[in-house]
């Protein structure tokens, strides 16, 4: 039993894809809430003064990477959390007793959950052209999928590891209303973290997310908070602590 | 060498004892029973053999290999059907298994040819390519068998193989087990709280009772130690002239009168009971009536502990604390086991196990 096994973590990435494939309704259900944000704020607020926005930038193009970003943490955190939807359907038991390490099992929901969740985050940038939104340049897109990858795998490890805490999908509400959410609102999506009060910004430093979203809006329209090395160092350091984590706490579910 | 060897072990959850220092082994190729009510252990026992609970105390071997130490070796050796369905019902039946087959470390080749294999063997050749959630319940149990089988394991675990199975699917699943045993030699350990089905496919059964196994044996030995069938008639006439001519008999082990009707206990009764009658016939006494009882496992489980497997179901909390949270093992068992309305929905054709 190797610890990482290749053709195991296929094996997990494929049904993922398989399964997200299949569903039309789960990839529209998966777009259509960032799809109706980018819509309604991007267009209701497109005049509007806000407070602390880059004077060049146009509010739909500071909008359109933090809607990415916002996909990217659904997707990806409930892609982490579908452990849990296959423990309710028995499926789980059938991955556990297989002769595969509990961390080639992690390694290979991280390359499906990524997968899927990149699949709809490069939908939503696509979705945004009509509307306005203007890349700075195609070297932009390669940059931007590193930063996708990087916050992809964050948050299934994130998933994965709050999923480890729970014992059923009733806990799925109160996960998306108290941490998915606040991750959101904390991450500078919808307006920058600067206008936010001294109090929470501190809270907005220590959110993956933030640097996710700012490096994002710094390869593709080229105005972000910090430099790119800063957004992609830290981002960096939370896929890798979030695999750890998530690993570790999934390794604790299989010896209850 | 044993398949299985398991001694003294234990499983505790908080302050509930599931499992209370079994001891059992099975043999290579046989088809070994763990027989007792819902909430004896059986499950938690299962989750202990095939690596997704750690014992409490105690240890056991799976193919030689220990199930706490040896974990990869011991899930590389074994296959099992759980008590629900652990199916991706998106997928196909033939994904489903390439998905398993692709777990379990077969190259392309391999996998491709074992697929159609099972495929065939469990008769699903034609719906391979339908997502499994059109499949019937018979349909479901028969590809998990197969999966169960893909990686040609030494042990095949079936937990409550035929739970919520109608009346013929079940048949059909008992012969197919059959089938497998005989044509593969794969040994394989089933859980069941049908009498009837413990003693149409067992080689030998374990009567499990709370937590506990009371008894190991063949389900011929084990009915024989209650001494065979008993045949009551109910009569008049010369009673000593008829007692004393079934005392000649040597297929009658014993002949006893009361209260007017006569007990004889004897092997095989519904095959003496034409003797019977022309006996007392002959002995010139009259008959009221005859009632043949069958030993059978139930039969057993009652002299072994007290009450029917049913009565047991009533009563019996073992497993209800079964779960902490993120149940990996069986979260059937969470479920009150005693509950008997759940019982009967869940199992509407129960050909009789109390025959």
């Amino acid at each position: 039993m190797n610890r990482i096994d290749p053709q195991s973590i296929y094996a997990l990435w494929l049904r993922d894809v398989k399964r997200f494939l299949r569903t039309p309704s789960r990839i529209v259900g998966s777009i259509a809430l960032p799809l109706l944000f980018l819509l309604f704020l991007g267009t209701g607020f497109s005049g509007a003064a806000i407070p602390g926005l880059p004077e060049n930038v146009e509010y739909l193009q500071f909008l359109v990477p933090g809607m990415v970003g916002f996909t990217m943490l659904f997707g990806a955190s409930f892609a982490g959390m579908s452990i849990l939807s296959d423990q309710e359907v028995g499926f789980l038991k059938e991955i556990l007793v297989a002769p595969v390490s509990r961390t080639s099992i992690v390694l290979g929901r991280i390359a499906g959950g990524s997968t899927t969740a990149l699949v709809q985050a490069v939908l939503i940038l696509v979705l945004a052209i009509p509307l306005g939104f203007r890349p700075t340049g195609l070297l932009a897109l390669p940059l931007a999928a590193v930063f996708l990858v990087l916050i992809a795998v964050t948050f299934v490890g994130f998933g994965i590891a709050l999923a480890s805490q729970f014992s059923d999908t009733e806990g799925f509400g109160l996960i998306v209303n108290f941490v998915i959410f606040p991750l959101f609102f904390l991450s500078g999506a919808m307006f920058p973290i600067a206008s936010l009060p001294d109090v929470i910004q501190p809270l907005a430093y220590l959110n993956p997310l933030t640097y996710g979203v700012d490096g994002l809006r710094a390869v593709l329209v080229g105005s972000a908070a910090r430099s790119v090395a800063i957004d992609a160092g830290a981002l960096l350091a939370s896929s890798i602590v979030m695999v750890q984590l998530g690993a570790a706490l999934f390794e604790r579910v299989e010896s209850v | 060498m044993d398949t299985i060897q398991v001694e003294n072990l234990r499983k505790e959850f908080e302050s509930v004892t599931a499992v209370d220092g079994v001891s059992f082994a099975v043999e290579e190729g046989e088809v070994f029973g763990l027989v007792g009510p819902n909430g004896a252990g059986k499950t938690t026992l299962i989750n202990m053999l095939v690596t997704l609970l750690n014992p409490t105390a105690g240890s056991a071997t799976v193919a030689g290999h220990d199930i706490v130490d040896e974990r990869g070796a011991v899930r590389d050796s074994l296959g099992i059907v759980f008590q629900e369905p652990a199916l991706d019902e998106e997928l196909t039946g033939a994904e489903n298994l390439a998905f398993h087959g692709r777990l379990y470390g077969m190259d392309a080749a391999t996998r491709r040819a074992r697929i159609d294999d099972v495929l065939d063997l469990v008769g699903l050749d034609a719906e391979r390519d339908d997502p499994v959630g059109t499949y019937s319940g018979g349909m479901k149990r028969r590809l998990e068998i197969g999966r169960g089988l893909l990686h040609r394991p030494d042990v095949l675990f079936l937990d409550e193989p035929t739970v919520g199975l109608d009346a013929r699917t079940r048949r059909d699943t008992w012969e197919y087990i059959q089938g497998l045993n005989d044509d593969s030699g794969v040994s394989i350990v089933l859980t069941t709280h049908y009498i009837e089905e413990a003693e149409r496919l067992c080689d030998r059964v374990a009567i499990v009772d709370e937590g506990e196994i009371v008894a190991v044996d063949t389900p011929a030995t084990l009915k024989g130690d209650l001494g065979g069938d008993v045949v009551t008639m109910d009569v008049s006439g010369p009673i000593d002239r008829l007692l004393d001519d079934l005392g000649t008999r040597r297929w009658v082990e014993e002949a006893t009168y009361s209260d007017g009707s006569v007990r004889v206990v004897l092997e095989r009764g519904e095959t003496r009971i034409a003797d019977l009658v022309r006996i007392a016939d002959d002995a010139g006494v009259t008959i009221d009536a005859v009632e043949h009882h069958e030993t059978s496992l139930e039969a057993v489980f009652l002299a072994l502990t007290g009450n029917t497997i049913a009565e047991s179901e009533g009563e019996t909390q073992a497993d209800t604390a079964d779960r902490p949270a993120v149940a990996v093992g069986d979260t059937v068992n969470g479920q009150p086991p005693g509950d008997p309305a759940e019982t009967a929905r869940s199992e509407p054709a129960d050909p009789g196990g109390q025959s």
